[in-house]
């Protein structure tokens, strides 16, 4: 007991000893405010609960997600074996709906990975640089924001081929405008206030004071922005999917499966509701953790 | 000799209609080792001053000599071994997500230092902080040891000017007195020589030997501190700011 | 004796943190007659906690308690919300520290003065704006009505600070408390707002509480004294007296302001003596 208490001690210290031991402190303590808030501990428990099933799918799987059994096509709920029943080529829904989960990760991380970081590049320097880069940056941004997104994916796709990686970049290319939104209007701020005054004083360079000194305080938004997109992204990649021109059957993507159950949705309608209902908790998970990282990375929250 | 020649500087904002005149043909000079105060009410220009001396206020004229060299629109990297800036808030003047040890191994970095790891460990103990603080985030610190930390920075390239703007005026009084009193003694150890600018007389009265008064953009007054003690001064609008701070 | 307007019985501000119960004011009491009552402190003495607090506008998780506030007879400790909002403003008004982000930048300045009037009283539109018209001259604002047009940006901060008292002043409160009305601004026009309030203190027989941090400025503008510390009262005096006060922290700060009549090679340094935070409050009642 006295040992966890000395524990608690060195990590919520006021004087750290190392760089190392401020990290992990800092890190320690938005933890701490994270924790304290219920709805975001939910979302985050969701959204592991996600990764362990993505990750432990053959073991999890009660069935082959591409076994056939048309004898037994279109089974209800509860049915011996089937738990969420089966679709209409009598394979085993919740099976499919643990691999998909799969898929589904994929293609958040993937978007998660690419948008963001084009948007920050792209605001930042458009924000800090300013004069006619930022003109011409704004530009093609505002270009991008005008097409409604799931047009303009179609069209990307169109052109690209379908297929989930062709999906994960079309969608990346509908969904970095915003962030270069964000990171620009945050920019504009940070770079007139004294701290940057202060490290130009010192004969920084303007790459060195947008990756180092700006960027840090842009990725906190962002994040939050991000997650809280992500119900957004998954929807896309769903409705691509929907559309036949996200995942390729038999792959099965939540988007794609609800697709699949329209054509019954009103004699079977647990075909469609059972992918929708996965898609529902995943985003509103995605929302509720947005919202508490909100609360432990706004800088200006930081006292 | 002096270390700092400033003649007929102009600084403005802003381009055609909506161009703001904020300093009009200022002059002074400030002799090496002196402490030089700048006097004014808010919107009269002494900051602008000092943010044309540095580089950030683009838009100038006239002249301004550092050390016998001219400057022009771009400062050289060497110009900022020379001339350093405490800002106003010490409150907004750090990055909030870096630690004082990053701040100041930073700086020494940009400026070539070697053994950054003594050097950050020295300029704490010079500005009276020391070891332990050297790991915390602004929000960890306090008002005074915000401004101590900015200090510090300013310290870290070894310049021979330091420009002070208002650097007491978000304090309180009682830390107003020990920042002050840094400064004096860092100013004696090592020769430094101070711009200060400050709304309050008594705080220039205290730092400097010799004051400019400003009003709207232009100096209306140099005067000395004797003369500004014996309440000698001889502009109106010096003598009504006398007269409202004592 | 004059009267007592405002009675505060062992105040205290508890903010729940996450190492514990921290105290902002703890265990002040005083009275408030029709003066100026003064209070001082550094930053994180409490004096706008309790100027808050008065007016029970501490924000949960925060907690005041109280033997009791009282209003003329009345515990505000014990009002509900609704009846709590109808003296604030009412009976009990207060300025802020800076005027820009107390007015509405896209309503004119008349539009907010007459709301501000109207919220009050059931007065017509024409009476409320001369009754605007009429506490803009009180501040001696000239061309009333030209700012009555005007948008708070295109006032100077001494405008503002003017406007926001004018605005406090309408509803004709006994109370006012000043919350460091003149700190950002200039001296030459801190002398102006200042002595517009003096002003109405005395013609309106008002009680004035003014929070600051400035020692001189109190000493010269307010009837009486508290000097906080640490959330607690640690002296109290005439104003007048102040600069013969006794506890070494009040001491301490007067000594370390540079004084342009008296140069010295090095300004006094505070030395905090723990014991200052532990002694229990020093009442200000009388």
């Amino acid at each position: 007991m006295a040992d966890t208490q000395t524990w608690r001690q060195w990590l919520l210290t006021e004087t750290p000893t190392s760089r190392r031991h401020a990290k992990i402190s800092a890190i320690y303590q938005g933890w701490l405010s994270f924790r304290s808030n219920t709805m975001a501990m939910i979302g985050l428990g969701i959204l592991v609960l996600l990764v362990f099933v993505a990750f432990a799918a053959p073991l999890l799987a009660p069935h082959d997600p591409f076994v056939q059994d048309l004898g037994n096509r279109l089974a209800p709920l509860g049915t011996d074996g089937h738990i969420f029943g089966t679709d209409s080529l009598g394979r085993d829904i919740l099976s499919r709906l643990i691999y998909g989960a799969r898929i589904t990760l994929y293609i958040v991380a993937l978007v998660a990975l690419i948008a963001p970081v084009a948007g920050l590049l792209v605001g930042t320097v458009s924000g800090y640089v300013g004069g006619w880069v930022d003109t011409i940056l704004m530009r093609i941004t505002d270009i991008f924001l005008a097409f409604p997104r799931l047009v303009l994916a179609l069209a990307f796709v169109a052109a690209l081929g379908a297929g989930i990686e062709n999906a994960v970049l079309a969608i990346s290319l509908t969904a970095w405008p915003p962030y270069a939104r964000i990171a620009r209007a945050e920019t504009l701020t940070i770079r007139s206030s004294d701290y940057i005054s202060a490290i130009k004083l010192q004969g920084a360079g303007p790459l060195r004071i947008i990756t180092k000194h700006i960027w840090p305080l842009c990725i906190s938004s962002l994040i939050v922005r991000v997650t809280l997109d992500m119900a957004g992204i998954i929807l896309a990649a769903a409705g691509l999917g929907f559309l036949g021109l996200g995942a390729q059957p038999p792959s099965p993507e939540w988007g794609a499966m609800i697709s699949e159950g329209r054509r019954f949705i009103l004699d079977y309608w647990w075909v469609a509701t059972m992918p929708g209902l996965a898609i529902f908790t995943v985003s509103l998970a995605f929302n509720l953790l947005g919202d508490g990282l909100r609360d432990v990375l706004d800088p200006k929250a930081g006292e | 000799m002096s270390i700092l020649d400033v003649s007929d500087l102009n600084v403005w904002f802003g381009k055609h209609r909506d161009r703001v005149d904020a300093v009009k043909g200022a002059t002074f000079s400030v002799a090496k080792g002196e402490s030089f105060g700048l006097v004014g009410e808010s919107g009269s220009g002494k900051s602008t001053i000092l943010r044309a001396i540095t580089g950030l206020a683009p838009d100038w004229s006239g002249s301004i000599v550092v050390e016998g060299q001219q400057l022009t629109k771009k400062r050289p990297k060497a110009f900022f071994k020379t001339v350093q800036m405490v800002f106003q808030d010490p409150y907004a003047s750090l990055h909030p997500r870096h630690s004082v040890d990053q701040v100041l191994g930073e700086t020494l970095h940009l400026h070539g230092f070697k053994e950054i790891d003594s050097r950050v460990v020295k300029l704490l103990d010079d500005v009276g902080l020391g070891q332990k603080f050297r790991f915390r985030y602004p929000h960890q610190l306090s008002g005074g040891q915000r401004q101590r930390v900015a200090i510090a920075r300013a310290l870290a390239p070894e310049p021979d000017l330091l420009l002070l703007d208002e650097p007491t005026s978000a304090l309180d009084v009682s830390v107003q007195a020990e920042i002050l009193n840094l400064l004096a003694d860092l100013r004696r150890d090592r020769g430094l020589t101070y711009v200060m600018v400050s709304h309050d007389l008594s705080v220039v009265g205290h730092m400097c030997d010799r004051l400019a008064v400003m009003k709207d953009g232009e100096i209306v007054e140099i005067l000395d501190v004797a003369a500004l003690r014996a309440m000698k001064a001889t502009h109106p609008y010096s003598k009504h700011l006398l007269e409202a701070s004592v | 004796m004059m009267s007592t307007l405002l009675d505060v019985q062992n105040l205290w501000v508890k903010f729940p943190t996450r190492n514990g119960v921290f105290d902002a004011v703890r265990g002040v009491s005083f009275t408030l007659g029709r003066e100026r009552l003064g209070i001082v402190g550094e930053s994180g003495s409490g004096k706008s906690m309790t100027g808050r607090a008065i007016l029970r506008l501490i924000r949960p998780p925060g907690i005041v308690e109280a033997d009791q506030i009282s209003l003329e007879g009345v515990d505000l400790m014990n009002l509900s919300e609704k009846d709590m909002r109808a003296v604030r403003g009412q009976r009990i008004s207060m300025v802020m520290q800076d005027p820009k982000f107390s007015l509405n930048p896209v309503m004119t300045i008349g539009d907010q003065i007459i709301e501000a009037y109207r919220l009050h009283s059931s007065a017509s539109k024409s009476e409320a704006y001369n009754k605007s018209l009429e506490m803009l001259e009180a501040v001696s604002i000239r061309d009333a009505e030209r700012v009555m047009r005007a948008y708070p940006h295109e006032m100077s901060g001494g405008m503002g600070q003017r406007i926001m008292i004018a605005m406090m002043l309408i509803p004709n409160p006994e109370i006012l408390i000043a919350d460091e009305p003149t700190s950002a601004l200039d001296v030459s026009v801190q002398r102006q707002v200042l002595d517009i309030m003096d002003k109405l203190v005395k013609e309106r027989g008002m009680g004035l509480i003014f929070i600051s941090h400035d020692l001189n400025l109190v000493a010269d503008f307010c009837d009486r004294v508290l000097i906080m510390y640490a959330g607690r009262v640690v002296e109290v005096c005439d104003a007048n007296k102040l600069h013969e006060a006794k506890h070494p922290y009040t001491r301490g700060l007067l000594n370390s302001l540079p004084r342009l009549d008296a140069p010295r090679d090095r300004l006094e340094v505070l030395e905090r003596d723990p014991e200052w935070s532990e002694a229990p409050s020093v009442s200000g009642r009388i």
